[in-house]
């Protein structure tokens, strides 16, 4: 495993409606969408490690799921 | 997508290395949640509007004047002054608030369906006025609340439940680009269109929204943003294919960008 995430989402995944315009809208590609459902019966979104911070995610998204943190750079570098 | 197989990053919670917040799931104006589709462009557009009401600070003398459409279920989530008018007439009654109290910040949010079918006339009128308030257009070329019909702005080509071969100029006519008329009127004082399909295009819209707010505390006259939101429902096409479908038919009609920069002339800039 040699990537690092500089971000990382809180992801409230019983408001998600599965649209999926996460999964698109994400640079660093790391969105996939889970094999299970939630209680609304609906698929959501999964971080995978690689996550940015950039915000793209809760741009998009129509049911306002994504809290969005840097992670602050002041110690050793992450992943290492 | 390869990374299927690697680790889910646990997001339940916040993180618990040190970490900055840097966007909240939703803006402090929100007080719930909304009903609309999976994929509807229109909470995004709710969102960067609260969110610019609050970084303008005018939050508490903001007044929306809001029509009828799926939007209209947002004035029980919006935590905004609101009054809710007849169909199309947002433009009027906005005026009628602002010149009450112009010490206020007035805003309509309208549909397409509400705006240029239902209301056209009001709009246009206010615009001519120069009303110093601020309309914001969600178009997304069909009635979505009733059910998916075609509305004025529906481009030539698209499905929609009243035109189920696409929309055909000989029998339905032309759509109407009202952003592009009202922008070539006196009295305006900023017009732009955007679009919620993509974050770039979130972020340019939200741009938007802010210099039209900014145009009329300057008092520089009517203005108008058009955004462009996905119906994938009314579109006949799966979500993740919304900000497609938008980008291949809409903006093809309706290109983006400022159409009335502030301070610029109508441009055949008659009464200037």
């Amino acid at each position: 495993m040699t990537m690092s995430a500089r971000g990382t989402l809180v992801i409230d995944i019983d408001k998600c409606k599965g649209c999926e315009l996460c999964i698109a809208a994400c640079p660093p590609d790391v969105l996939t969408m889970s094999a299970t459902v939630n209680e609304t019966g609906y698929r959501y979104p999964e971080l995978h490690d690689g996550c940015t911070g950039c915000t793209a995610c809760q741009l998009v998204c129509p049911d306002h799921v994504f809290e969005v943190y840097r992670f602050d750079r002041s110690r050793a570098k992450p992943g290492t | 997508m390869t990374t299927q197989n690697i680790e889910i990053v646990p997001t339940g919670a916040p993180p618990q290395r040190p970490a900055t917040k840097v966007a909240d799931a939703s803006p402090s104006l929100m007080l719930g949640e909304h009903s609309l589709c999976p994929g509807c462009g229109e909470p995004v557009a709710l969102r960067i509007l609260l969110e610019t009401l609050q970084e303008l600070d005018i939050v508490q003398r903001s007044i929306g004047v809001v029509g009828h459409g799926c939007y209209g279920s947002f004035v029980r989530i919006m935590d905004i002054d609101v009054l809710q008018c007849l169909h199309g007439r947002a433009p009027s009654c906005a005026t009628g608030i602002k010149r009450m109290r112009p010490d206020t910040a007035v805003f309509t949010m309208q549909g397409d369906g509400d705006m240029v079918n239902e209301g056209l006339q009001e709009v246009i009128h206010t615009a001519a006025r120069g009303e110093n308030v601020t309309a914001i257009l969600l178009n997304n070329g069909v009635f979505g609340d009733t059910g998916g019909q075609q509305t004025a702005t529906t481009v030539l080509g698209q499905r929609t439940k009243t035109s189920i071969d696409g929309r055909d100029a000989e029998q339905h006519g032309h759509p109407i680009p009202i952003a592009d008329i009202i922008a070539r009127m006196d009295g305006v004082g900023y017009v732009a269109r955007g679009a919620v399909g993509t974050a770039g295009g979130v972020l340019r819209t939200k741009k938007m929204i802010r210099t039209a707010f900014e145009a009329q505390l300057a008092g520089e006259g009517f203005s108008l943003v058009e955004i462009l939101t996905m119906c994938p429902t009314g579109w006949f096409v799966t979500a993740p294919q919304g900000p497609d479908y938008l980008a291949e038919s809409m903006e093809q009609v309706y290109p983006l960008g400022d159409l009335h920069p502030r301070g610029s002339a109508a441009p055949h800039g008659a009464g200037r």
